[in-house]
């Protein structure tokens, strides 16, 4: 006869089977089983990465080597000051790095403030208006490549940061997401602001944003980390050297056909260039990922 | 244009009903500044959006009844390049690679997503660094990583055919071979692509209340009958998400197969994307390249009611 606390359920000697467990080795054996799964694939998932750091630091024989050196026989950390200056990587860096800036700031700006007039400002069309911006949610990226960059080249804008920055500056999921949490704040704060005489924007501006935080942080770490690592977009636009952002300048060092590759300084550069978005991670961690679930999206394109 | 004239001394109301005498009298003071400042809030995003996606949007609708290679105007054909579609290999081949992509990639990864969720759900410390590790190859540059994984690849001294050859077994070309071209994409793309879906399905997981769990113990449920009757059932919705989601992305993957195989060799991981890509910038055929991109995003639009309109079948709280 089974007890029925819901705490623990009681076996009686006879229900024992041979391979019978309690509850709390049981418990022990799953964590342990978890800790060494996630510790293998945690490893499988970090070996490109060692790899990548390891290469760095090798010689360009080394590298070649078969079999494969785990570690490199001898440090060469001068092929990280091979790769910075072989190719123009400080500016690749200062491009990508104020397009980036740029277009999180722009985005946080005009997002925050459609999304906060969608859902507690009241004007004719409003659903209607929001329903579009939906509407388009699903629209693939190739689909307005084109055009926008026929628009791009009318403009004169191919080639600059403008057509990174400009078309950037508005996003379709930033204004649904500041939306969604806009919505969820008592209406009570802003009534009694508006009681107070307090105008709409400086609703916004000194009351809604600050309480915002956790939504604007998130968007702004995506934003930031997605317009980093874009590439079709600048891969489309841009074509000269002195505007290329770093994903396109390290596809530059891959591509380049005047020596044979140079791996050890190709994987250098891989290491530099990933750092700064690491960093940004580590410290915005939080926030990435609950926008990552909220909105479902893997990177870009 | 008020109706209000200088020397009208007379009624409260106008007699003339202009536009703004008519928002005047439609709307209180309030409700003015209110509706002003919801457009005036809008606008910059509005014109944005207007300007960048609602215009290309309809002008990629026009092109495609085109022939333009920029070097002219556009030349007007018809439907041509709808019809050119069904005679085109290029394109069949292309929309061959997509689905074989997206239905390669996706299943599998939702699986061993799915089980990282599990995992990850598991009381355990150290919650934080698994994620940090697993995140890794989400946000670092698809290029450094596409770079490496390339090398991994390479079957002559690359690290994963020296794995193999260690347990015995020859590993194959992989990006060299126009068969295991797609199948090293896909698990390189699942590389990345697994944690980000593992996290929703974690949420999802622990927003599943634990009474049910207790319910289940006390009827005699083991841990697969509670995975079976509670778990699973409860995280259809997240699964559903994450599918819908995982599909549509998988369709419009760009970045990883142009750096790891530039869809090579012959083509063999040149996925829809990538010819569009190729017609609009590489051979400047705007106009066809619309149109592939149009029946892309029907294609998907047809995928997504598909799964939609089957949903209410599996999807627990889905009411059509």
């Amino acid at each position: 006869m089974t007890s029925l606390t819901a705490e623990r359920i009681v076996r009686t000697e006879s229900e024992k089977g041979r391979f019978y467990v309690g509850k709390k080795r049981r418990q022990l054996l799953m964590n342990t089983f978890a800790y060494l799964v996630l510790g293998l694939g945690g490893i499988a998932t970090l070996v490109p990465f060692y790899w990548m750091v390891a290469s760095s630091l090798k010689s360009l024989g080394e590298i070649y080597q078969f079999p494969p050196t785990l570690l490199p026989s001898t440090l060469h950390f001068e092929n990280y000051i091979l790769a910075w200056r072989i190719i123009p990587f400080a500016t690749f860096f200062r491009n990508t790095a104020y397009i980036s800036l740029s277009v999180t700031l722009g985005q946080l700006f005009t997002c925050s403030l459609a999304g906060y007039a969608f859902a507690r400002l009241r004007f004719p069309g409003r659903d209607r208006i929001f329903l579009l911006y939906l509407s388009t949610m699903m629209v693939p990226f190739s689909v307005v490549m084109i055009p926008l960059y026929i628009l791009m080249r009318n403009l004169g804008w191919i080639d600059s940061h403008l057509a990174l920055i400009v078309p950037g500056l508005v996003s379709v999921f930033g204004t649904f997401l500041m939306r969604q949490f806009f919505s969820t704040i008592p209406k009570e704060l802003e009534d009694a602001a508006r009681i107070d005489g307090c105008s709409f924007f400086r609703l916004y501006w000194t009351i809604m944003l600050p309480i915002s935080k956790p939504a604007v942080a998130t968007l702004g770490i995506l934003t930031f980390m997605n317009t980093w690592n874009d590439f079709l977009w600048p891969l489309i636009v841009i074509s000269t050297i002195p505007h290329k952002t770093l994903p396109l300048g390290l596809l530059m060092l891959l591509e380049q056909q005047a020596i044979k590759t140079p791996w050890h300084m190709v994987m250098a550069a891989g290491t530099f260039s990933i750092l700064p978005i690491l960093v940004v991670f580590t410290l915005g961690q939080k926030y990435y990922v609950q926008g990552i679930v909220t909105s479902g999206l893997k990177g870009s394109a | 244009m008020s109706a209000i004239t200088a020397s009208d001394p007379g009624p409260v109301l106008p007699r003339r009903r202009g536009a703004l005498a008519e928002f005047k009298r439609a709307f209180t003071a309030l409700q003015r500044e209110e509706t002003i400042s919801g457009y005036l809030f809008i606008l910059p995003n509005l014109l944005g959006f207007l300007a960048f996606t609602i215009f290309p949007l309809l002008f990629a609708f026009s092109i495609t009844f085109t022939e333009w290679d920029l070097s002219k105007a556009p030349q007007f054909n018809g439907l041509q390049n709808y019809a050119a579609l069904f005679k085109d290999d290029l394109f069949w081949k292309a929309l061959g690679k997509s689905f074989y992509y997206t239905f390669g990639a996706v299943p599998a990864g939702i699986f061993l997503a799915f089980c990282l969720a599990l995992l990850l759900n598991q009381k355990i410390k150290g919650v934080v660094l698994f994620r940090t590790i697993y995140f890794l190859p989400q946000v670092t540059l698809v290029v450094a990583s596409a770079m490496v994984w390339n090398w991994l690849y390479q079957p002559d001294f690359g690290l994963l055919n020296f794995l193999l050859g260690l347990v015995g077994i020859q590993g194959p070309r992989w990006i060299y071979s126009t068969a295991w071209a797609m199948p090293a994409a896909i698990i390189y793309c699942n590389w990345m692509g697994i944690p980000p879906s593992s996290l929703i399905l974690l949420a999802g997981l622990q927003g599943i209340p634990g009474e049910l769990y207790e319910a289940a113990e006390i009827d005699g449920a083991g841990s697969f009958g509670r995975l079976r009757y509670v778990t699973l059932p409860l995280m259809t919705p997240s699964l559903f998400f994450v599918m819908v989601i995982s599909l549509i992305g998988a369709m419009q993957t760009f970045s990883q197969f142009y750096v790891l195989t530039q869809g090579g060799p012959a083509r063999a991981t040149t996925t829809l994307t990538l010819y569009i890509y190729q017609l609009a910038f590489s051979w400047f055929k705007m106009g066809y390249a619309s149109t592939v991109a149009a029946v892309l995003f029907l294609i998907l639009l047809i995928l997504t009611l598909i799964q939609w309109r089957v949903a209410h079948r599996w999807v627990y709280g889905f009411s059509e």
